[in-house]
């Protein structure tokens, strides 16, 4: 039994051989009774140290991930010690502008964080009663986002992407432009790259330099050519000195997590080497909630100022939203903000497909003395407008637009002015809410007054514009 | 509690154990140091599995496994309604007055308060016989319900005492009953396993509506007292909000809210703003009727699988007390890929989609714990099922969607176009279906309008109508539909904007009284009949589209609010006289 044993004893005690290799799992016998997802340190026959954690353990025996992957090691010469306890990360304010592997180690040359704590990088479920529901608006400057899928502090909201979409972009200037109005507080960024290329991750901290707040984030990295195993950690770390952040230094934390695909394709990977029963296209039937544990992590919470804010970047395999990956993302997160290739190759930037996209948290988060009393209405109205434009544009790729209604055309009209003015802006084009209302208003006024069924009759005569 | 066993192998949430000298299935017991609460789902030979419902990390083979020799149950007695609670039955706020924002491993807290003490009413004395189910007394519990203290299942016999009026504790003795096996004594809670059903004396026939003041489920697809119906729909389409009105419009007498598996922000929002909203029937803060069951997603898998069971199981306790409950379970997707997670961990063989082949068997076991019964009290009591469902992609056609099909009688389908549109509810009229009308017919006979089955089906049949004709103004455009043609599609229009759609944030719409009900349905059948008349007589559909009085009806549903009802004859005396008017100009 455990207990009698001194734990510092048995973590000092080091196995040498182990009895299986299995893609990134290494299967040992003839050890201590060692703990489920406990830290394991490996050295293999030319000194080099990877870590490890433990994915079943039964007696004597026990199933290790390796995070750096098993290449090169071999089954005579690996020896392994148990740590007794999970990963763990030093928490500190000095992570600040600094840079780190998936497992927390610094990889820009500095020394390593001295910290007081260091926290369990699995963290544990917030109390739903200590939380404090979220509703205090995020300014991005980004008409699309600001006017109809507002964004909130303490909100999780992903932005469902494909392959060449400019998702970094359009995140990229989220993170620039966002700002709570009329309030100054300590904000930091916590990016976590999981298996995205190089120049990905340069374009990101080239934009934190130039934009000035390259002290206020911190980096953690686990690139394309990292160990596919690490991506597993990388968002659990780099979640866990956010709340540390958030929750003891009182900072709004805005964490970017890209791309979680990687993140799901490495959990599939694992899955499928311990031969695990699949579920839908072979990802495992825990997906859902272990996407959970890390979505989960985001809010606020009473007795902290600070707050956790999530953006997650996928990459949707062949434009598919029904794929398990945003699919379980979108029932977890509060919303999403979806990208569409027909709006890139027309040279709309950004291309946000707004029909799609939802914030599940707006309607709190909006309104009178938040934005504007009339967002409500006018988002409401563009929304209805915008559906119909779709089956207009339907009917008339079928039986061409002469022979459309002249509301029809209206229509028609509306939707191209939304995509042209409203949805259309520069990268650099920081509008304030009032503008991408007051924009919204123009488009709609292109439309009769009796088609406008959400706003009010008041709401009409402040806000309609005649046409000249 | 004493050993019966030892740790001899950890798979995530699924432990197994060996040398075990006593245990039975479905026990409840803790696991290793840290005293996780498991519960035993395996036995073989001197082997056990257990599922645990804590995080299991750094538990190791060779911790001990300590024995309960009783299943999992929960605790029932006052003190239930207004409390939040994790899925096997801890009270979340008294967690997180010990531990912070964060929820430890390992915290043992009581269900019920202590120490509180309820004011009790004794309405039995020494000397009267008492069966099970039969009420000793009564406790307020909140300024709206009253508490019935009932005999447990399996204990009658004669009453030797019986505590006088006053206030006690959940652990005072309030009685003692002389059993065929000895002396029995009772207090104010009771113990229940959660997997197993509370008796009842018989099931009863629906006759009455639950009624949820959303205009689209009362009217179209109405759920009986004591029915199921599953609420499907993609992520976006707004299961949540749908079940979110329920719980706060329905006219039940205790609410369970199961938030399955979901959003922690979600739960904190029911929290918040429950305390705040009036109820109106009883003009009390709704929290006053409600119970809030919350292990979202990232708690513990095992507990979301228990979460169901404790729902149900607390439902059942006030229905046998003669309330009327209904459950919101959000989402029974959720729990049953905890049952497949759990299973897939217990190296069971998998069925459809990798979920367990017992999938249909535990669905039907849970919706089946659903009805309108007459209880052992000789009361009328009943438990409403609306489960959300999750179908991943939206895709109707998978393992859950379909067996939940085959258990529930309501089915509210929700379309994502509807959802993008923003057309809220966006419960689709085409997809979805009640087999509850016929119950609660004779009711809306009585209580709303004699003619109700007839103008209900007479929209429903116009929204078919429309529909097939949407797929010739697809390839056509309306312009070439005759004027009684174009006339469908307007009122279809009509109906959907003013009647099917209906906010949940505005304060007059948010929920619909039956009255103000049948008489929006009655203003829209009406007009299409005598529009229809019109045409036929010659006016055209312009002059009908430009008449003013359509333009109250479309905002009808703002301007009345739920306690002027009289307001809407008024409407419908002047839309009479106004279509009059256009048909005297035709001829």
């Amino acid at each position: 039994m455990t207990a009698t044993n001194p734990q510092e004893l048995l973590k000092s005690r080091e196995y040498h051989g182990i009895q299986k290799l299995e893609g990134p799992l290494l299967f040992i016998d003839n050890v201590h009774n060692v703990g489920y997802q406990e830290l394991v340190e490996l050295r293999d026959g030319s000194g080099r140290e990877r870590l490890g954690m433990i994915l079943e353990t039964s007696r004597g025996s026990a199933v290790v991930q390796v995070f750096e992957g098993t290449t090169g090691l071999d089954l005579a010469h690996t020896s392994v010690r148990f740590r007794g306890e999970p990963l763990r990360l030093p928490v500190t304010k000095s992570m600040l502008g600094r840079v780190f592997d998936g497992l927390g180690r610094p990889t820009d040359g500095g020394p390593a964080p001295v910290a007081e704590e260091r926290w369990d990088v699995n963290g544990l479920p917030i109390n739903p009663t200590s939380r404090v529901y979220p509703r205090k608006f995020i300014e991005t400057g980004i008409s699309a986002i600001d006017g109809m899928n507002t964004l909130v502090r303490g909100q999780k909201l992903p932005i469902f992407s494909g392959a060449g979409l400019p998702h970094d972009r359009v995140t990229a200037q989220v993170v620039r432009q966002a700002k709570i109005v009329g309030e100054d507080v300590s904000f930091a960024i916590v990016f976590a790259a999981m298996g995205v290329k190089h120049d990905v991750a340069r374009f990101f901290i080239d934009n934190f330099r130039n934009t000035g707040v390259l002290e206020n984030v911190v980096l953690f990295l686990s690139l394309a050519d990292a160990p596919s195993v690490e991506r597993l950690q990388t968002p659990r770390t780099a979640l866990t000195i956010a709340e540390y952040l958030a929750f003891r230094e009182n900072m709004h934390v805005l964490v970017v997590l890209t791309d979680m695909t990687n993140y799901c394709e490495a959990l599939r990977e694992i899955s499928t080497a311990r031969s695990e029963i699949p579920s839908r296209k072979s990802y495992p039937g825990y997906m859902y909630s272990d996407l959970a544990s890390l979505y989960e992590r985001a809010g606020m919470v009473e007795n902290a100022t600070g707050s956790i804010t999530q953006m997650e970047i996928l990459t949707m395999p062949s434009d598919d939203i029904s794929h398990p990956i945003p699919d379980l993302t979108g029932y977890i997160t509060e919303g999403q903000i979806v990208l569409d290739r027909e709006l890139h190759q027309k040279g709309i930037y950004p291309p946000i497909l707004t029909l799609r996209s939802l914030s599940r948290l707006m309607k709190d988060g909006i309104g009178k003395g938040m934005t504007r009393d009339d967002h409500a209405h006018t988002a409401s109205q563009l929304f209805a407008a915008l559906a119909r434009v779709k089956d207009v544009r339907a009917l008339a790729s079928v039986i061409g637009e002469e022979e459309l209604s002249t509301l029809d055309h209206q229509y028609l009209q509306f939707g191209d002015a939304f995509e042209r003015t409203f949805l259309s802006q520069r990268e650099d084009e920081d509008r304030s809410i009032e503008e991408t209302l007051d924009i919204g208003w123009k488009c709609l006024s292109i439309l009769p007054k009796e088609e406008l069924h959400r706003v009010t009759d008041e709401e009409i005569a402040k806000h309609y514009v005649k046409s000249s | 509690m004493e050993v019966i066993g030892k740790v001899s192998r950890v798979v995530g949430p699924v432990v197994h154990a060996r040398e075990v000298t006593r245990a039975q299935m479905l026990e409840l017991v803790e696991v290793g140091e840290q005293r996780l609460i498991g519960e035993i789902v395996r036995l073989s030979g001197d082997e056990i599995s257990i599922q645990v419902y804590e995080d299991t990390t750094g538990l190791a083979p060779g911790e001990n496994i300590y024995g309960s020799g009783l299943p999992l149950s929960v605790e029932l007695g006052p003190g239930l309604i207004g409390s939040i609670y994790d899925g096997v039955q801890r009270p979340l706020e008294l967690i997180k007055k010990q531990c912070g924002e964060f929820i430890p491993k390992g915290v043992k807290v009581p269900a019920l308060p202590r120490d509180k003490k309820w004011k009790f009413t004794p309405s039995v004395k020494a000397g009267d016989s008492v069966t099970a189910g039969q009420i000793l007394g009564t406790v307020p519990e909140t300024d709206r319900l009253e508490h019935r203290v009932l005999v447990p299942p399996g204990v009658s016999g004669k009453v030797v005492k019986i505590a006088p009026a006053g206030a006690y504790t959940i652990e005072e003795e309030i009685a003692v009953v002389e059993t065929a096996s000895g002396k029995k004594p009772l207090r104010l809670a009771q113990p229940w396993p959660v997997r197993q059903a509370r008796p009842n004396k018989q099931r009863l026939p629906f006759d009455a509506p639950l009624l949820t003041g959303q205009r689209v489920i009362d009217t179209l697809f109405p759920i009986a007292k004591g029915g199921t119906v599953a609420v499907p729909g993609g992520f976006g389409t707004g299961k949540t909000v749908v079940e979110h009105q329920v719980a706060k419009w329905s006219d039940a007498d205790v609410v369970v809210y199961i938030g399955c598996g979901e959003r922690g922000n979600e739960m904190t929002d029911v929290l918040k703003e429950f305390p705040h909203l009036i109820d109106p029937r009883s003009n009390r803060p709704l929290m006053e009727r409600t119970i809030l069951i919350a292990n979202t997603s990232n708690m513990p898998v095992a507990a979301r699988e228990a979460s169901i069971y404790t729902g149900i199981t607390l439902a059942e306790y006030y229905r046998d007390q003669g309330y009327h409950v209904a459950i919101m379970a959000d989402s029974t997707s959720r729990w049953a890929e905890a049952l497949r997670e759990l299973s897939g961990r217990k190296e069971e063989m998998p069925a459809e989609e990798g979920f367990p082949a017992y999938l249909p068997t535990r669905l039907a076991e849970f919706y089946e714990r659903a009805g309108l019964v007459e209880t052992l009290c000789g009361r009328t009591g009943s438990i409403s099922i609306v489960g959300a469902v999750s179908p991943p992609g939206g895709d109707f056609s998978e393992p859950v969607t379909q067996h939940t099909k085959r258990f529930i009688r309501a089915f509210w389908a929700l379309d994502q176009d509807l959802a993008n549109s923003r057309h809220y509810p966006a419960i689709s009229w085409l997809d979805s279906y009640s087999d509850y009308v016929d119950d609660v017919g004779n009711w809306w006979k009585e209580n709303g309008d004699p003619e109700w089955p007839a103008l209900r089906t007479e929209i429903h049949d116009l929204l078919r109508r429309e529909e097939r004709l949407q797929q010739t103004v697809k390839l056509m455009g309306p312009e070439v539909l005759p004027d009684s043609q174009k006339l469908v599609l307007d009122t279809a229009k009509l109906f959907k904007n003013t009647f099917l759609q209906q906010s949940a944030y505005d304060a007059i719409d948010q929920y619909s009284t039956a009255k103000k009900q049948v008489k929006m349905l009655r203003i829209i059948v009406t007009y299409n009949r005598l529009a229809a008349e019109a045409i036929h007589k010659g006016v055209t559909i312009q002059t009908l589209r430009a008449l003013p009085v359509l333009e109250e009806i479309s905002r009808m549903k703002f301007s009345v609010s739920n306690e002027d009802v009289a307001k809407f004859d008024a409407l419908q005396g002047r839309l009479e006289k106004a279509m009059e008017e256009v048909a005297r100009g035709a001829q």
